[in-house]
């Protein structure tokens, strides 16, 4: 058996039944193998498309993605996805050919340094140099990235060595002594935990993307003390939106209500996050009068940026249910009514007097699909819209990139996704700008006729940059301007044989989404908005959690007075939230 | 507070490109490197680091932790939480101009327990090991005389039995019982 078939072999003992990647001379021998192996194989037209769709298919399944590239190109191709892995936790393994061991350093036709590059953005990688490792290397690489904080696992393979004979055995044993990750909470620490959150006044709960895993025990420890919940962008469905003691999203641009709650609050849970500067804005005005409780797996996240007055390092499913049976319910009447009062105080608006805006499509696909979908976002403006407008009730459903901010990651992240949750409806969140960077994945769509839906709420401009400069440059619009070279997306989803749909209005875009949601079929609807939202409540960079700018009338003073009065003031409806 | 100095030992497995993480994650992270040394350990396949770094307790904090995190990474020592020996070697080459210097140097290399590894007309090679605050004393004291070149390993560390670091080898074991 040569490398190439030992290395199908050991991914399929990994339980691997699908791999996104795109060929190349160096992995020609592993493509070879492929021809006669049982892992489907998804062709995608660019390898960051293909690490990305294996991030989303492990984040929407919780089965470790896995993707393929060939050597110098198709490797650098990677590193984008494999950093967006990293910075969102999320379980990748992928693996590259490289040009074989006797010219590696001579930079060879498609050579690159691959284990040096991926170094950086990966959890751990590998330079296999001998046969005979490649099925104790792809054990280790599964252990690695899929237990503990996961993360992404690259594995680089010489061409020699995919061809090379095999006379060893699959069967291997995982030993490294150097990486035993924490999973059972210390006893004296959740004893000091649990004290400190029955004696709290204010208390509140923070979750984040390590909440996917342990979406019944945050549930259960919510329902059991009654405190208030509030989950991050990566934490989104880890606790249903919507529930009376969900309070949205925290941070930039998160909820009012959520963010006082952090500014007032005198204690938080904070679990499987990792206190992100678009969450806590300035740390020093970040819950200044809060005992911090954070439980998390990776002890290198606590007290990084936010100090933990309790840290608990351990697996949220072995540390939640622990804090839960010591703790009664909570009794916190007075912040609860609080907290309602600032709930009812702000709810989502958006403006009337526009012929489209972009909260009122995501609102009225949350309408259609009634929330049962998988969501996936690409990064910006709309990605913030759909956090707040289209969060989502159940785990692994809202799929964005957080951390890295990956422009590109949603139309890719939507075909990873709809492997993983066959049968499920996905609808993609774009903009017009960052749809245009993985747009060629359109193909993929097309050949497996996945049921996505891309919804590209078209401004025109790079949105979330606009806002910045309107904001915070003098309203200096440099370099955000599209539309006068867009192209006519729904010529081009049809060039790529999908349906497309350019809509203008309110009334089509209510008329035409359930219809189009109903077909089950790939589509691209092009919603031609308003080119001016703005994305508020926001915290400005480097501003405390308690110096938001609320909504647009108070941000609209400082800027009509600018710009010509070119924001009327306008009429508002309001959303639930 | 201001930033202390900590001397951290590092174990870890021998394997490709071990030192690169290691020194990645210190470049990545903004961590100050001031020395570094690598080498076997009393274990094959095993090598101890040493490391020099200053910072902020907070930061020391951090860089123990991201190192802990590193896969090939076993084990994590802190040496100023506790008692500890450190040594450090250095090579020196000092000017001789005249005869006079000559015996002069060599009467303070004597006092330092210098050890004289190349002579020549022109110049004098010296070995010394031992503490930080001794190397500096004996490269002040040649300062006089011309330093032509010096090279130092950096410190490397290793707690003192008392204080519970190490433990005796399978064989002492047997041997004991």
């Amino acid at each position: 058996m040569k490398g190439a078939e030992v290395l199908l072999k050991a991914l399929e003992r990994q339980g691997v039944e699908i791999v996104f990647g795109h060929p190349g001379g160096a992995i020609m021998p592993v493509y070879d193998a492929l021809y006669d192996s049982p892992i489907k194989h998804v062709l995608v037209r660019h390898e960051q498309a293909g690490a990305h769709a294996a991030d989303a298919y492990y984040r929407a399944s919780g089965r470790t993605g896995v993707c393929f590239a060939t050597s110098g190109p198709g490797a650098t191709n990677l590193v984008t996805g494999l950093a967006t892995a990293q910075m969102d936790s999320s379980a990748v393994v992928a693996v590259t050919g490289n040009v074989a061991t006797a010219l590696i350093g001579t930079d060879a036709f498609q050579e690159a340094d691959v284990y040096g590059i991926t170094g950086p953005v990966t959890k751990h990688n590998y330079l296999v140099k001998d046969v005979a490792d490649i099925p104790r290397v792809v054990a280790e690489a599964f252990h690695i990235a899929s237990t503990g904080r996961p993360g992404p696992v690259l594995i680089d393979i010489p061409k020699d060595v995919q061809q090379a004979e095999f006379h060893g055995d699959l069967e291997v044993v995982v030993d490294l002594p150097g990486y035993r990750p924490t999973v059972a909470g210390h006893t004296k620490q959740l004893r000091k935990a649990a004290e400190a959150i029955a004696a709290a006044e204010r208390p509140i709960m923070m979750v984040g993307g390590g909440g996917q895993v342990a979406y019944q025990q945050v549930m259960e420890f919510a329902e059991k003390t009654g405190i208030p919940v509030i989950t991050t962008l990566m934490g989104i469905g880890a606790y249903p939106a919507g529930a009376p003691q969900a309070l949205g999203m925290p941070g930039m641009h998160g909820t009012v209500t959520a963010n006082r709650a952090i500014s007032h609050c005198d204690l938080i849970v904070g679990a499987g996050l990792r206190f992100d500067d678009r969450v806590t804005g300035k740390i020093s005005r970040f819950a200044p009068n809060a005992t911090v409780v954070h439980i998390d797996i990776d002890p290198a996240e606590i007290s990084k940026l936010v100090k933990a007055h309790v840290p608990v390092v351990g697996d949220l499913r072995d540390v939640l249910p622990r804090l839960t049976e010591t703790l009664g319910r909570l009794d916190i009447e007075p912040w609860w009514a609080r907290l309602d009062e600032w709930k009812g105080m702000y709810p989502e608006r958006y403006k009337q007097d526009k012929p489209l805006v972009s909260q009122e499509v995501i609102q009225l696909f949350r309408e259609a699909t009634g929330g049962e979908c998988v969501v996936t976002t690409e990064v910006g403006q709309h990605q913030m819209f759909a956090a707040r407008m289209f969060p989502t009730t159940r785990p692994r459903t809202f799929i964005t990139s957080g951390g890295l901010g990956t422009m590109g990651f949603g139309l890719p992240a939507s075909i990873g996704a709809s492997f993983a949750r066959p049968g499920e409806q996905v609808v993609c969140i774009a903009g017009d700008g960052s749809v245009q960077m993985n747009i060629q994945e359109l193909a993929t769509i097309y050949k497996h006729q996945l049921p996505i839906v891309i919804a590209i709420l078209n401004n025109g401009v790079l949105g979330m940059v606009r806002q910045w400069q309107e904001l915070f440059h003098a309203q200096r619009y440099s370099e955000v301007y599209l539309a006068d070279s867009n192209p006519d997306f729904a010529k081009l989803a049809e060039a790529y044989g999908i349906d497309g749909y350019n809509v203008f209005d309110r009334a089509t875009a209510a008329e035409l989404i359930p219809q189009v949601l109903a077909k089950g079929k790939p589509a691209v609807m092009n919603f031609v908005v308003y080119e001016a939202e703005k994305v508020f409540p926001m915290v400005p960079s480097g501003a405390g959690v308690d110096e938001m700018i609320i909504g647009d009338q108070e941000a609209e003073e400082q800027v009509t007075a600018a710009s010509d009065g070119e924001d009327a003031p306008s009429s508002e409806s309001e959303v639930p939230a | 507070m201001s930033p202390r100095r900590h001397v951290m030992s590092v174990t870890v497995r021998d394997r490709p490109g071990v030192l690169v993480r290691i020194a990645g994650l210190f470049a990545r992270r903004g961590f100050n490197i001031e020395s570094l040394s690598v080498a076997q350990s009393e274990e094959p396949g095993i090598s101890r680091t040493t490391f020099v770094v200053s910072g902020q307790d907070e930061t020391i904090e951090q860089v123990q932790k991201q190192l802990q995190k590193l896969i090939d990474v076993l084990k994590v020592v802190d040496h100023s939480e506790s008692a500890f020996v450190d040594r450090e070697l250095m090579l020196l080459k000092v000017a001789v101009r005249s005869p006079d210097d000559r015996v002069e140097i060599r009467q303070i290399a004597q006092d330092f327990r210098a050890r004289i590894v190349d002579v020549s007309r022109h110049a004098l090679v010296f070995e010394l090991t031992g503490d930080e605050g001794k190397m500096n004393a004996f490269v002040e004291q040649m300062r006089d005389f011309g330093i032509i070149e010096l090279i130092r390993t950096g410190r490397i560390a290793l707690p003192r039995s008392e204080s519970g670091g190490g433990r005796l080898p399978a064989k002492a074991r047997t041997r004991a019982a």
